[in-house]
């Protein structure tokens, strides 16, 4: 270990976020006086020592002298009560660490080696006299147990001396040998081998869940007896991770009932697109669909465009930051590993959390140990890590949303996803083609593999309980990536230098090159090559380690040279790790000895099939018995407020969404500057062409009616494009299920309504689902205050993103009413559906009626509305969606800052009518010019609901119901987050 | 979408002289830089740093040299510093000769963050020093929104320009220097653009229409011969009419009068006025 360490503290001679930082405390309720901040690098070296004139030196580059001051070795002065240092735990990724490292390297000429390294921390010098309790919960907010480490020092122990000088160095002691396991077990001792995992022979202690249940275990148990010997720990763990639920997805794949004999997948998703793209013919606009790391659509004759959604639930309730952080990376190398690599060029992110104004007493372990993160925690956490990922990696981060309910308190789930844009042909070579050959060389690109994220797969296929493994905390680095995938998209792939490329994500190197190994039909790969964090590692969790920012790529041998060559000049590290081959056979090997020797039919066919059965479940709720008020100005005022309707453009102004150059329509719109339902972004400079985005979610009804609930899904996203111009065939779909206790066949029915809910909604629009994913146990088991055991399981949700072809973004349409005089249209059929919306959860009750749609009437009208925006006829379209008829003016007039006077055209109890979350609609405002051409376009589904004008929205139904300026909604509808 | 500027005389021309667009280590608007470049006439290589250090590439080849936006480092150690670090510790000597040259060097965002802890802006008396500092946001967070700028100073870079409408994307813009040094600024002419209200009055450091706290709304300086020029908000990023935030207003606005769409962007007046510069 180290033997020189040396502390360079640095500060701010007067800190600009010094302010807001207190004022935050102060928010979450902490009595401080101020807060502030010093940035430690601690340097730890042995082959050789820093003079205090070096170190001076140093510690002049890593600061801007106009503004900050630094000491080397000594304490920094301040006045203050508490000082907290927070740091890294051993091991984690400390970015801002690295840097610092590289900046010394560069400037004194020296290498750091093995137990040599830069350590970062942030030391917070407290004012104010903070009760005992108040410390301990600023501790919880400034640090994560599970990532962190804390030192506290009162004033008068920080004295002159101030923090100690820490080190964090990984220090292991594992057996570089693989062990055989014995699976002659009973049952009982079998299955808890696959609950809990193998028993560590050194300490005794299992080494975190397999996730595989008995069946699974006795066809490997059958399978190693007919090879007459025992499975190694590093077959083992890899077959659990290649059949993990999050790999294989077997509750889609498996039959259900009698009547899904192919499973939900074949039979609902897939076969969806394949009848929509036969019914297409030539106008097909799919080009990959559900084989690759995206789904890939045409975007013109020379470029495609590929997305992908993905899901990191369980990372995220336990590190909210970091799994956020890795959620956003990691499905960007699902762009960089689509075909030879696309370029990333839009993130998408939604958040599923409880409200951050509660604070469940929930804990992980009995006697209030381990409690969970707040929602608030959670919120900020996420919100901050998919920030982080999409602006230090220069991609454009528009679109995306929030939802809130409490059953997302135990399990959040963070939706994560990227669009990429690569031309459809190189020369001869189509890109969205790949293959390893055999003989092709097996390469790692990216960061080294550590402890990090091991069992990530297996652990996301489980409920989080007690024995939740803390080594699936990973932080990412998404600088390194950065430097991959520019080199990767803007240089290698053109080059021609590599034949196959995948990304190192759920299973790490065993997924990655397993899958990859298909293509050429066997892979041998040397484990002691692959270059490691810290020395110590087992092979077993080298081989399923999820560190992040890694890619497998085969490269063939004669490219070799100019591979290596321009990725040392890019400074990303590379490495040969084996070789593809044609033997059939995954075979890896560690210092000589083969640990691993399976063959690939049985790695990747193997899994013993399930037969799943299903319960239906009816469910009738109470309905509000509340009369409807005289006047709804106070209701409407509430309505706003909610935290599923109000604004959270606080998320949108802290994500870049303008890099790239290509904004059109961005996250919020017009003058008062509204979250709208779409974006649209130019991908192609040059082009006329834009890529829409936009989505559907309605958890709520999932309770009522799963099958409904997949179809306004589906509507919704569809129509948040047809708002803003985008044609119906130049639409496609994903979807991203995240279901709750999947093993309980009452949610497995309402899984398979909302699967044929899926296929209906698409077929019934001709689109395609082009890529999917599914997380299959979103439940929280735990405990609360008084050990009583709690499960809060999440709202089975389906999220249905959209894709689609703008052709000319100068016909696009913003959401923002535009002129006084201007006529305001509904569009589509209002009803009394109020089942699961937004106004009864208001009331306080479900409800039973959930909107109903006639897919075939809605599809002819959304044609006239695509022709009508085309011609010009439309000055903003906006979908009525969460809330209803009421919330989708009060934004358009909100968004432009004018008023509206509207008449209700219907009997229905104006409440409900305003309320109403029926589908199919939009609200649509017009030039008075336009008014005949418009209304004749469309064909008599628009109806005339008033005019834009004055600084008011009023509303009347036979009598004045609201009467509301402006400029108060907007405050109204800005307040709840106002303080983030 | 055709630029009309290709409809003026004497802007149909590549001109012959070349721009380097540095990239690496987290730069990420390089791309979009240099089509910007292209649609005002001039041709660029986008160079790696490290080809620039291993010397495959060569400054002395080019007339403009860009520092563009990006997260170079993650921001790690303050932004642009490492990167700044990395251009002082391994290409110093190549950036004092470019710069005796008659040749311009603009830094755009982490480019200006760059240029300030190299001390190319100001660069008192063409002597680099650091003596500004782009510090973080007064709110603590990356600030993504379209700011209005106006032209401090008339200069080659602020030519013929009433505003700029284009977005910020930082976390760290908050310009800041001594009372000396701002005096010697403005004294000097080189506060190039400053942040404003819609209707070009003075944001005086009220949010959002100063999206950072930067002292005296200041947005972009150049150096004191006028040849570097660095600035936090991105025009490159804006660089047509339907990538401004309010185009569908505006857009709405002309369909009514009757008149037509522009296809180029305010934005755009910027790279025209450092191709002219090179045109003589």
């Amino acid at each position: 270990m180290a033997s020189h360490i040396h502390r360079i503290e640095v500060r701010y001679r007067d800190d600009p976020r010094q302010k807001t930082r207190t004022d935050r405390f102060r928010s979450l309720g902490f009595p401080v006086d101020a807060v502030n901040l010093v940035d430690v690098y601690t340097i730890a070296t042995r082959a050789r020592d820093f003079s205090q004139a070096e170190l001076a030196e140093i510690g002049a580059q890593l600061v801007n002298p106009v503004v900050q001051e630094y000491t080397v070795d000594k304490a920094t002065r301040a006045a203050f009560d508490l000082a907290i240092e927070v740091g890294f735990l051993p091991g984690v990724t400390d970015n801002v660490g690295t840097t610092a490292r590289q900046t010394i390297e560069d400037y004194s000429g020296y290498r750091f080696g093995e137990g040599e390294a830069v350590f970062s921390s942030q030391l917070f010098l407290v004012c104010g006299a903070l009760p005992p309790e108040s410390v301990e919960r600023l501790l919880a907010t400034l640090a994560n147990p599970l990532v962190n480490r804390v030192h506290v020092k009162t004033r008068e122990e920080y004295g002159e001396r101030g923090m100690d000088p820490v080190a964090p160095f990984v220090s292991l002691h594992e057996l570089p040998t693989a062990e055989t396991v014995d699976l002659d077990l009973d049952d009982a001792e079998l299955a808890r081998l696959g609950k809990e995992g193998i028993r560590d022979p050194l300490t005794g202690e299992r080494r975190g869940p397999l996730a595989l249940d008995l069946p699974q275990l006795h066809a490997i148990r059958n399978y190693f007896r007919g090879l007459g010997r025992k499975p190694t720990d590093v077959e083992l763990e890899s077959l659990a991770q290649t059949w993990s639920e999050h790999c294989k997805h077997t509750i889609f794949a498996s039959a259900m009932d009698d009547d899904v004999p192919d499973g939900l997948y074949r039979t609902c998703i897939q076969a969806a697109t394949n009848a929509i793209r036969k019914e297409r013919g030539d106008r097909d606009i799919c080009v990959t669909v559900f084989t690759d790391n995206s789904g890939a659509i045409v975007f013109d004759e020379t470029f495609l465009v590929t997305h992908k959604v993905e899901t990191h639930n369980s990372p995220s309730a336990l590190d909210p930051f970091g799994g956020a952080l890795t959620g956003i990376v990691g499905v960007n190398r699902d762009t960089i590993g689509f075909g030879l690599g696309a370029k990333p060029c839009i993130n998408v992110y939604g958040y599923c959390v409880g409200d951050p104004d509660t604070d469940p007493a929930l804990f992980r372990g009995k006697d209030r140990e381990r409690p969970i993160l707040s929602p608030r925690r959670i919120l900020d956490g996420v919100v901050h890590g998919v920030g982080v990922g999409g602006n230090c990696s220069g991609i454009p981060t528009p679109q995306g949303w929030c939802y809130f309910h409490d059953r997302y308190v135990g399990k959040p789930l963070v939706f994560a996803g990227t669009v990429g844009v690569m031309p459809r042909v190189h020369g001869k070579r189509k890109l969205y083609e790949k293959r390893a050959w055999p003989g092709d060389l097996i390469v790692m690109v990216g960061g080294r593999v550590g402890k990090d994220g091991i069992h990530g797969a297996t652990f996301s296929s489980e409920a989080l309980d007690p024995a939740s493994p803390v080594t699936a905390v990973q932080i990412g680095d998404p600088i390194t990536q950065k430097k991959f995938s520019d080199v990767i998209v803007k240089e290698a792939r053109d080059l021609g230098l590599y034949r196959s490329i995948t990304d190192n994500g759920a299973g790490g190197l065993s997924c990655a090159v397993a899958e990859m190994a298909k293509e050429s039909n066997g892979c041998h790969v040397f484990l002691d090559r692959v270059p490691l964090k810290y020395p110590g590692m087992a092979p077993w969790e080298i081989w399923i380690s999820e560190s992040q920012e890694r890619m497998t790529l085969a490269v063939p041998e004669e490219r070799l040279d100019a591979f290596m060559d321009l990725m040392q000049r890019r400074e990303v590290e590379a490495t040969v790790i084996g070789r593809f081959t044609s033997s059939g056979r995954c075979v890896v090997e560690c210092h000589g000895a083969v640990v691993m020797d399976v063959g690939l039919d049985f790695l990747h066919d193997g899994l013993p099939k399930k037969h799943l059965k299903t319960t239906p479940v009816v469910t009738r709720n109470p309905e509000p018995a509340v009369p409807c008020p005289d006047r709804l100005d106070a209701t409407l005022l509430a309505m706003l407020r909610r935290k599923n309707l109000c604004s959270r453009e606080f998320i949108s102004t802290q994500y870049d969404h303008t890099v790239q150059g290509g904004h059109v329509l961005g996250p919020v719109q017009g003058p008062g500057r509204v979250q709208g339902c779409a974006t649209l972004t130019k991908v192609v400079p040059g082009s006329e062409r834009g890529v829409g985005l936009s989505q559907g979610l309605f958890p709520l009804y999932s309770e009522i009616d799963p099958y409904r609930m997949a179809i306004a899904a589906i509507d919704l996203a569809i129509r948040g494009l047809i708002a803003i111009g985008v044609p119906l065939d130049a639409i496609a779909l994903l979807d991203n299920f995240c279901w709750c206790s999947s093993d309980d066949p009452e949610r497995l029915w309402q899984l398979k309504r909302a699967a044929f809910g899926c296929y209906d909604g698409a077929t019934a629009f001709s689109t395609p689902f082009i890529s999917g994913k599914d997380s299959m146990f979103n439940d929280f088991s735990g405990f609360d205050g008084e050990n009583n055991p709690v499960k809060v399981s999440v709202l089975p949700t389906l999220l249905i993103s959209s894709i689609g072809i703008h052709p000319a973004v100068t016909s696009a349409v913003s959401m923002d009413a535009k002129f006084e005089g201007d006529l305001v249209y509904v569009i589509g059929e209002t009803r009394e559906e109020l089942g699961g919306s937004e106004y009864f959860l208001h009331l306080g009750s479900l409800g039973n009626r959930v909107p109903a749609l006639d897919l075939g009437s809605a599809r002819a009208r959304y044609g006239r509305l695509t022709k009508a925006i085309e011609r010009g006829l439309v000055a903003s379209a906006f979908p009525v969606s969460h809330g209803g008829l009421i919330i989708a003016l009060a934004k358009v007039s909100i968004a432009g800052r004018l008023g509206m006077e509207i008449a209700i055209p219907s009997a229905m109890r104006p409440d409900f009518y305003l309320f109403s979350e029926s589908l199919g609609r939009f609200v649509v405002t017009v030039s008075p010019g336009n008014r005949q051409a418009f209304e004749e376009s469309m064909g008599g589904v628009a109806m005339l609901l008033g005019r834009v004008g004055g600084s008011c929205l009023r509303v009347t139904a036979g009598r004045p119901i609201i009467d509301l300026p402006v400029a108060e909604l907007e405050a109204t509808y800005r307040a709840p987050f106002g303080g983030y | 979408m055709k630029s009309p500027a290709g409809s003026v005389p004497g802007r149909k021309s590549t001109i012959p002289e070349k721009g380097l667009i540095m990239s690496g280590y987290g730069i990420n608007s390089e791309m979009e830089t240099q089509e910007a470049l292209r649609r005002a006439g001039m041709r660029s290589d986008i160079v790696h740093i490290n080809d620039l250090i291993a010397g495959t590439k060569r400054l002395s080849e080019y007339r403009l040299l860009v520092f563009p936006g990006g997260f170079s480092y993650g921001d790690d150690t303050g932004a642009g510093n490492a990167y700044a670090n990395r251009v002082r510790n391994n290409l110093w000597d190549d950036v004092c000769e470019f710069l005796d040259g008659d040749n311009l060097v603009l830094g755009i965002c982490n480019g200006f963050q760059i240029l300030a802890n190299l001390g190319l802006v100001p660069a008192f008396g063409r002597t680099p020093a650091r003596e500004i500092a782009l510090m973080p946001n007064r709110k603590g967070v990356l600030e993504c929104r379209f700011v209005t700028l106006k032209p401090a100073s008339e200069n080659l870079w602020t030519r013929g320009i009433s505003h700029l409408y284009c977005p910020v994307s930082h976390g760290e813009g908050n310009f800041y220097c001594t009372d000396e040094t701002l005096n010697r600024l403005e004294s000097g002419g080189m506060v190039a653009f400053t942040y404003c209200r819609d209707d070009l009055g003075p944001a005086n450091g009220e949010f959002p229409y100063n999206p950072n706290g930067s002292r005296a709304d200041i947005a972009g300086i150049t150096s004191e011969d006028g040849k570097v020029l660095g600035m936090m908000p991105h025009p490159e990023r804006a660089m047509e009419f339907v990538n401004l935030y309010d185009w569908p207003l505006m857009k709405e606005k002309l369909v009514r009068e009757g008149k037509p769409l522009p296809s180029e962007s305010v934005n755009m007046r910027l790279f025209h006025n450092i191709v002219d510069f090179f045109r003589g």
